[in-house]
């Protein structure tokens, strides 16, 4: 067992620079353990489930010169030509895709009709055969019939004129929106109301569906209506292929969009995967730069430490020689730096968690960001344990091997 | 005097250079992280419109149903419908307005070595170029004699004009628009305002707006909006709202040139709101808000939270990085007590130790702080490989530069008070003695 009692009585003989130490570990302690939980934070975010499936579609947005008249039946043809390429699996319009960047049409949603302020806010995906296409999974109820679609423009124009009996009824909703929406209740049948309280009816409920942008709005909190598009409504073609044929069937479907129509300009052509790339691209680069401060804290720390005990061992050469003439032994003073250090260290530790937690309080606060979890202080409080004892072996080595004859030298 | 202890403080730090190099590598890390984030910060936090900024206002009404209406809570819409935009335009109550929106258009270049490409475009009345002052690079802007006829007449950046006229005085020359045959009219010069304060719906940074038309004629075409559509009640109306529709896509800007005017003119907006509810248009009291343009800036939160992280985690790095200098000068110093005491026991006042300790320390900061610039230039070049909107912008301009050095310098002499201060408290006596 070390005695501490020495070490205390060295330490506050340098209190100035003891407490100058002590005040480094906190600082980086408190840093360090926001920083990873930061970073754990934009893993989480880039590794949400979409729900599609990622690997087996391409999307294709386009736009014309000039006005087109007929865009429904633009849409249909262009549709029947792509499902022909070779490759191709399913081909739907689709007005947004999850987690990527361009326009997010969103709606706001309520439980009754008279209800004053909108529950939340959820994402609202049009398509025929969406869910088939993006390959989203049905838990419960049934998908859109064919009969169930109503053109978008039809709908726009009846919603101007006040005609409102042949708008759609029917509404497919997330699992995570149900729950939130209907705690421990059975989703299918409840009726949401949109608008001016139109109301729609829950006729099934989907595994996972992500919104395209807005996540802090609930990453999971996605709609289904069955609403036909086209492209001039700025929806794009997406097409579900095999995931080797995806840069073929991309190169051939362009090729044959504007053979079809030469008067289009491609405006987005990617896979699934590439958009949800680059969707995350800010989280990644962020998540990187919190590596590289986290890195570059405990360098300079663990240098602070190898150059403080340098300097304490060069100052306690003396002592030291004493020490070993009167039988202490090399691994008592190697033990002893590093005690001194460990002692040290807990010091900072400790008071590193109490900033840390200051540090998340204000995050809470302004950033949006949930509490730290109890698990960072632990982890967080090891590696400066690890780090101190490691930036510390090299000094107290050097001490331990301070002949005793020292003692006898006069300074 | 200041020449002898700059060679006493290169000695003693020629003495432990290890030392040194540390000392100096954790001030330079500090002040590269911090300058390269407080850049970043600075350049999207700026004025983007310096000596305008101040009278242009940002007028915002509440065109909503009653329902969901929590007074004084909650705040009026972000943009206008078409038809209070153009009411409130045609008033003219301000020293200037305009009415505009964001889109896209579709470029045939005569030039048929380019393929027709999509360029982000502003739909827009005349008062847009008076109002926010568009520097021209050749011709002039359209005014309301072209909004009023619908002209088929067009305003480009030089930028558009370099990749599709290939540079020059293009004024006079056709540009085919959505298939249909512009004039150009004026060629922008150096102007690229950022943050992109007039709309923010698309990008808040480093937009790039080619083509400018009249709000009339791209009604008239079809022509398609890119940007936000808030709708309400059965409204809905897809990227290019019906202009009966009840939804909100145009930004309506205005120039007033003193208090008194802005004062008037949010009267203005209120009387204009209950007489709009008096008509049954507007569901709500009058709800209005008329912002600056720094105050709409703050308002819509335009400075990405990440950057502002990144700066307070670069702060936090800093202060981790002096902290370890203090620490380690505080020890070299106090090491030193030997030499101290016999410089003061031959007659040193104390004042001398301190400034000959200072001056130590501000050569370790100074050296640091040149480190420093160093990787903030780096820093500064691996943000503009960033993915970020704002990613281009981050260069380094002068007022930072001063700020980086006064920073470097500030930051060691602060680190060297202390350990200096320390360091002269030796009892002469007592230090000769012990030898």
């Amino acid at each position: 067992m070390i005695e501490l009692r020495p070490i205390f009585s060295t330490l506050r003989r340098h209190k100035t620079t003891a407490w100058l130490l002590v005040l480094e570990i906190a600082l980086t302690c408190a840093i360090v353990c926001n920083a990873v939980f930061l970073i754990g934070q934009r893993l989480q975010r880039m590794d949400l489930p979409s729900g599609v499936a990622e690997h087996e579609l391409v999307q294709i947005q386009l736009g014309r010169i000039g006005k087109s008249t007929e865009a429904m039946a633009q849409s249909q043809t262009d549709l029947a030509a792509l499902r022909l390429i070779p490759g191709v699996k399913q081909v739907a319009v689709i007005n947004q895709l999850p987690f990527s960047d361009g326009g997010a049409s969103n709606s706001g949603i309520r439980l009754s009709p008279q209800q004053q302020q909108d529950t939340l806010e959820a994402t609202t995906y049009y398509g025929e055969g969406a869910l088939s296409t993006l390959g989203v999974r049905l838990l419960e109820g049934r998908d859109f019939q064919h009969g169930e679609y109503a053109d978008f423009g039809t709908i726009i124009a009846d919603l101007h004129n006040g005609d409102l009996k042949n708008l759609p009824s029917t509404i497919i909703v997330t699992q995570a929106l149900a729950q939130r929406l209907w705690p421990g209740q059975e989703a299918l049948g409840q009726t949401i109301y949109v608008g001016k309280g139109l109301p729609f009816r829950v006729i099934g409920v989907v595994a996972d569906l992500g919104r395209p942008n807005d996540l802090n709005q609930g990453p999971e909190y996605s709609t289904v209506w069955p609403i036909r598009m086209t492209v001039a409504d700025g929806s794009s073609y997406v097409i579900r292929t095999a995931p080797q044929d995806r840069a073929t069937v991309l190169q051939s479907a362009v090729a044959k969009l504007k053979q079809l129509d030469p008067n289009r300009v491609v405006l987005v052509k990617r896979t699934y995967d590439d958009a949800r790339h680059e969707f995350f691209a800010n989280d990644r680069a962020m998540a990187g730069i919190l590596v590289g401060v986290i890195a570059a804290l405990l360098t300079v720390t663990a240098l602070g430490i190898v150059g403080l005990a340098s300097f304490w061992v060069g100052q306690r050469r003396r002592t030291i020689g004493v020490r070993r003439a009167l039988g202490a032994t090399r691994g008592d003073i190697l033990r002893y730096f590093q005690a001194e250090n460990f002692l040290l260290a807990s010091f900072g530790i400790a008071f590193g968690m109490v900033l840390a937690y200051g540090i998340n309080l204000f995050l809470m606060v302004h950033y949006e960001l949930p509490r730290l979890p109890g698990i960072y202080f632990p982890v967080g409080a090891a590696v400066l344990w690890v780090i101190g004892q490691l930036a510390v072996l090299g000094p107290a080595m050097r001490a331990a091997n301070v002949p005793p004859v020292v003692a006898t030298r006069s300074a | 005097m200041f020449g002898y202890y700059f060679d006493l403080a290169l000695r003693s730090l020629k003495r432990n250079k290890a030392l040194t190099a540390l000392m100096v590598l954790a001030i330079a890390l500090g002040i590269g992280a911090s300058m390269t984030t407080l850049t970043v910060l600075h350049v999207l936090s700026g004025d983007p419109l310096p000596g305008r900024s101040g009278s242009l206002y940002y007028p915002q009404i509440d065109p909503r149903e009653s329902q969901g209406y929590l007074p004084g809570k909650t705040d009026p819409m972000d943009q206008m419908t078409w038809i209070d935009g153009m009411n409130l335009l045609q008033a003219k109550r301000a020293d200037q307005q305009a009415l505009m929106t964001g889109g896209s258009v579709a470029v045939q270049p005569d030039n048929s070595t380019l393929d027709p490409f999509y360029q982000t475009a502003r739909y827009t009345t005349s008062g847009f170029f008076p109002m926010f002052g568009v520097p021209f690079e050749y011709g002039h802007g359209w005014g309301d004699a072209e909004d009023d006829a619908h002209a088929r007449v067009a305003v480009i950046s030089s930028q558009f004009n370099d990749k599709v006229f290939g540079g020059g005085d293009s004024t006079g020359k056709t540009l085919r628009l959505d298939g249909e045959a512009f004039r150009v009219v004026g060629v922008i010069g150096d102007w690229n305002p950022n943050p992109h304060f007039y709309d923010l719906n698309r990008k808040s940074y480093n937009e790039n707006e080619g083509v400018f038309v009249p709000l009339s004629t791209s009604q008239d075409l079809g022509m398609i909006h890119d940007g936000s559509v808030n709708c309400w009640g059965n409204g809905g109306g897809g990227n290019t709202p019906d202009h009966n529709s009840p939804c909100v896509w145009l930004q309506f800007w205005v120039q007033l040139d003193s208090p008194s005017k802005a004062a008037a003119y949010k009267e203005f907006l209120v009387n204009y709101s209950a007489q709009q509810k008096a008509l049954g248009r507007f569901g709500r009291p009058p709800n209005v808000q008329l912002r600056n343009v720094m105050q709409w800036l703050d308002y819509n939160m335009v400075v990405p939270d990440d950057v502002r992280l990144q700066t307070g985690l670069a702060f936090g790095f800093l202060l981790v990085c002096l902290v370890n200098t203090v620490g380690l000068m505080l020890a070299k110093f106090l090491r030193r007590a030997g030499e101290l005491g016999v410089r003061r026991a031959l007659g040193a006042s104390r004042s001398a130790l301190f400034a000959q300790l200072l001056v130590e320390s501000g050569v370790v900061g100074l050296v640091g702080g040149m480190g420093g610039l160093l990787l903030a230039l780096i820093g500064l070049w691996l943000v503009r490989r960033q993915p970020a909107e704002y990613a281009p912008l981050a260069h380094l301009d002068p007022v930072m530069l001063l700020i980086t050095f006064l920073l470097a310098l500030g930051a060691s002499l602060l680190a060297g008070l202390l350990p200096a201060w320390r360091a002269c408290q030796v009892t002469p006596a007592l230090q000769l003695k012990s030898n």
